[in-house]
């Protein structure tokens, strides 16, 4: 198929979406696409990807569609420069097919934070899809892309992943060029990929993987090969996190997880418990360390160079407090004032640098259980299946605690991801597994083998 | 009441680098506005910083020649505050984990001799950029072609007791660096700038007093001015029974006077922490051994040598000493077999354009040879610029002292045979007339002659027939 009639497909998709309310695009156009499909039909070689339709995360910049990563602040901005994953995309013959909404810079886990309004779950209007990459999990689940790239800075891939019943990879921390992802909390960001296959996955990552010159925490390490996936677990050590099973867990998403493990068992996997015992420590030491990052890398949006500028007649000061006032959301304006305050004069050691000593330690545990023999953890990806829109919107804690299972590997900067493994009540829910540092490869084959292994539909059995 | 004056200097040097901190826009200095910047030092959403090693590889130098210890891993932080002429909100420099800590600077005391300074740190920062009030009317614009560009802080303990000695000490450092070839340290450009940390105690005291910090100290002359109007304000204070309080203050040239800055503007929480866009820097062995080799010898160890090697005195080595290229011209012409004395005279003393060492050393040999006379030498000097030899020169403008006996002959017998009653005169014993031959001689040779020599040979011709 040529690039133009994937083009074509990909836009008649987008527009059903649209017209269906789902509200997951930002940024798409007609010319836009046949401008990529133009760009593609021309390259010398078919790359790896070629007319791979992707979604990207409005957080991800790119020249040929705007940049506003879901905020007032930067509503009509275009970028000069594409970023390193939109670079690489391209030259191997993907197409950007659209930008994707988002919690406002990333700030959230439900999607419905965005100045540009809330996404839809895509199969229950009335639920989130999850977040902040909730436009790109909600596209791929719909069935308008195969493949979309979202960011995970504290969870933002796995847990939409797991709302929407997708699949969603975050790479080890350096693993892929930070370059162009508007920066939230530069520690723990990761350009991340969400795909309705294993496969589709594996390839994306692939591509986008890598050392960049432009990106000076990115790490030399070999490539992602994805080894062919067998039907035998035989060998493999799967550790299981006793403090990932609360007894205030979901039933039904304990009862799928309860299945997945039995089928890794019958496939010959080893199960054992493990304990990860500072992880209660990690939505806390999350919520001081990537607002503190935050604060300092939102200063930037002062309107004296680019974005909105807000109409002021006073000094340089009303000038800020009336752009940053009017131009960030709540929860925005919420983290930038926790993150200023956590690294402010006398409060330093109190939050911050304890935050750092508790990140710390989360790593020390995932460490240790990797050191006792264990090859992956599998744990779920969220507490919950999908929960309804403005349930949680009015307590920001609550909000915080739908992301309890996927930020320790986030602090941890280790590889994670998320797939579906059944259903509950008619909602997906995810498994999500964790591997050593730069193990994708080891933690792809697996979630390759329960792919084939599960049936992610299947209603579970309580 | 005696009072002790306690000064410490942070100065900020801008490293002589081709591109910026952390992108490959040009450091250039006087381009147009916002033409050397990119999506990184216009702090745009997404770029990111890239260390620049050459930036990292002169700091380390200017270290090493100030004798500080280089820490094999330092940290970039963030130090937060909003102002327009900085892009990201936050500035990146290094705070609790420098570059390199614990270094000393050898300075020459008005009143206490040669003294040590200690460096208390060294660390990298990126610039901030500038406002231009003037361009706009009404408006302020932003010109970011600085932001981003390469400072090293460069922070003395509070080991200096004047204002005079302040001077010395930045004197000192700045020839040291521009020696290196760490940074030009141009004032005018704002390659070098320097804040002043001052305060006053009752001698004999060990305990500081509290301090003061002088901002945008823009000359030398006006660092010594802006700390001794400071000093004596402080020294006032206590007297009359007061406290000194601890302000940042701005120097008004105009009136010599210095005036504290609006708390707004001093009172900041930079909120540092640490980068996380950036490793922390590490600087192996291999590194810190290869930069130690491109270190030039330093001004103080040059004089030494100077003095040491070529039997200069201080006050010749310490002027040869004081540029590198002075000195590395110095040696050049004594390498070209001049005698260093005389060379160090010439180059002393002489402004402008050097010649070719080669020259200088020919037109030394040539004056203590007795070929040209001093005076004709100065003529000759400002000749040789474009390459000429100076015999040529001396040639062309006829300034060769003619000493040998064939040209003189002719001259010497001329005159005899024109004066002949004086020459009677003197042969009759009136010896004064020998002055009276010589002058008509020299005449002759139009001031070519040697004076001596035509005196000698006037003796021997008229007593010896």
């Amino acid at each position: 198929m040529s690039g133009r009639l994937a083009a074509a497909a990909v836009q008649n998709r987008l527009a059903e979406a649209d017209r269906a309310g789902l509200n997951a695009t930002l940024a798409w156009s007609a010319a836009a696409l046949a401008a990529e499909a133009d760009r593609v039909d021309a390259l010398p070689e078919p790359g790896l990807l070629q007319n791979l339709p992707v979604a990207v995360k409005d957080n991800i910049v790119t020249t040929g569609l705007p940049t506003t990563c879901g905020s007032r602040i930067l509503e009509g901005y275009r970028s000069p420069f594409n970023a390193t994953v939109i670079d690489r995309l391209r030259a191997a013959g993907a197409m950007i097919a659209c930008k994707t909404n988002l919690d406002e810079f990333a700030m959230g886990s439900s999607t419905e934070h965005s100045a540009f309004g809330r996404v839809l779950h895509p199969m229950d209007p009335t639920r989130v899809p999850g977040g902040s990459s909730g436009g790109s999990a909600a596209l791929v689940a719909a069935g308008v892309v195969p493949v979309a790239l979202g960011s995970e800075t504290g969870g933002s891939v796995r847990q939409p992943a797991s709302f929407c019943g997708v699949i969603g990879v975050k790479p080890t921390y350096g693993r892929v060029s930070r370059y162009g992802l508007v920066a939230f909390g530069s520690s723990l960001d990761c350009v991340s990929v969400f795909a309705r296959t294993v496969a589709d996955a594996g390839r994306v990552l692939g591509v986008i993987a890598g050392p960049d010159s432009r990106d000076a925490t990115t790490l030399a390490a070999s490539p992602i090969v994805v080894a062919h996936a067998g039907v035998s677990l035989a060998g493999t050590t799967i550790g299981v996190p006793r403090e990932y099973f609360p007894g205030d867990l979901d039933p039904g998403v304990r009862a799928a997880c309860d299945a997945a493990l039995l089928r890794m068992r019958e496939l010959g996997a080893a199960i054992v418990e493990v304990s990860l015992p500072h992880s209660s420590l990690a939505v806390p030491a999350y919520y001081i360390l990537a607002p503190a990052e935050a604060a300092a890398n939102l200063a930037r949006f002062d309107g004296a160079r680019y974005g909105v500028r807000a109409p002021v007649a006073g000094d340089l000061r009303e000038l800020y407090r009336a752009t940053r006032g009017s131009g960030f959301g709540p929860e925005v304006r919420r983290r930038i004032l926790v993150g200023t305050y956590v690294l402010s004069a006398g409060y330093y050691d109190a939050y911050y640098a304890r935050a750092q000593t508790a990140r710390r330690r989360i790593a020390g545990d995932f460490a240790a259980a990797f050191a006792s023999g264990v090859d992956l953890l599998f744990t779920p990806t969220t507490p919950t299946t999908a929960f309804r829109a403005g349930e949680k919107t009015g307590d920001p804690v609550a909000m915080y605690l739908a992301d309890v299972f996927v930020c320790p590997a986030s602090l941890a900067g280790l590889p994670a991801m998320s797939l579906p493994i059944g259903r509950s009540e008619g909602l997906p829910v995810g498994g999500q597994l964790i591997a050593p540092s730069l193990a994708e490869a080891k933690m792809l084959s697996l979630a390759a083998v329960l792919e084939g292994a599960l049936d992610p539909t299947a209603e579970v059995r309580r | 009441m005696i009072w002790e004056t306690v000064i410490g200097l942070e100065v900020h040097v801008q490293l002589g680098t081709r591109s910026k901190l952390f992108c490959g826009c040009s450091a250039g200095f006087g381009d147009p506005p916002n033409t050397n910047v990119c999506p990184v030092c216009l702090g745009l959403p997404g770029a990111l910083p890239v260390p620049n090693a050459m930036a990292v590889r002169l700091a380390i130098r200017a270290a090493l020649a100030l004798g500080c210890r280089v820490h094999e891993r330092s940290i970039f932080a963030r130090k937060s505050y909003f102002y327009p002429d900085l892009p990201k909100g936050y500035q990146i420099s290094q705070f609790d984990r420098p570059l390199a800590t614990g270094g000393r600077l050898l300075v020459d005391s008005a009143d206490r001799g040669s003294v040590a300074v200690s460096i208390q740190r060294l660390h990298l920062e990126e610039d901030a950029g500038k406002l231009l009030h003037d361009r706009i009317p009404g408006k302020t614009a932003i010109d970011l072609n600085r932001a981003g560009v390469p400072l090293a802080e460069i922070v003395s303990g509070p080991d200096l007791h004047s204002p005079e000695d302040a001077r010395t000490y930045l004197t000192a450092l700045k020839q040291i660096l521009v020696y290196a070839e760490v940074s030009d340290c141009s004032m005018e450009k704002g390659s070098l700038r320097v804040d002043g940390n001052i305060s006053v105690r009752r001698a004999g005291e060990t305990a500081l007093g509290t301090k003061t910090e002088i901002k945008n100290l823009n000359s030398f002359a006006n660092l010594e001015r802006a700390l001794a109007a400071e000093r004596d304000r402080q020294i006032e204070i206590l007297e009359r029974g007061g406290q000194v309080d601890q302000v940042t203050l701005l120097f008004n040239a105009g009136t010599g006077s210095v005036r504290p800055m609006r708390s707004k503007e001093a009172s900041h929480d930079y909120r540092y922490f640490d980068d996380p866009d950036l490793p922390p820097l590490v600087v192996g062995a291999g590194l810190l051994e290869e930069t130690g080799a491109e270190l030039p010898e330093l001004p103080s160890a040059k004089r030494l040598r100077l003095m040491s090697v070529y039997g200069l005195g201080a006050y010749d080595a310490g002027v040869l000493a004081s540029e590198r290229p002075i000195a590395d011209y110095f040696e050049a012409v004594c390498r070209a077999g001049a005698d260093p004395k005389g060379a160090a005279n010439w180059i002393i003393n002489e402004r402008g354009e050097y010649p070719e060492p080669a020259s200088l050393a020919e037109l030394i040999a040539l004056v203590a040879a007795g070929t040209v006379s001093h005076q004709a030498a100065r003529k000759i000097y400002p000749e040789l610029a474009g390459g000429s030899s100076p015999r040529a020169v001396a040639e062309r403008l006829g300034l060769l002292q003619v000493g040998e006996a064939d040209a003189l002959g002719p001259w010497v017998d001329e005159v005899i045979a024109a004066h002949p009653d004086e020459v009677r005169r003197f042969r009759a014993g009136d010896s004064r007339l020998l002055a009276f031959l010589t002058g008509q001689v020299m005449k002759r040779s139009r001031g070519t002659a040697n004076p001596q020599g035509v005196q000698a040979m006037l003796a021997r011709k008229l007593e010896g027939s």
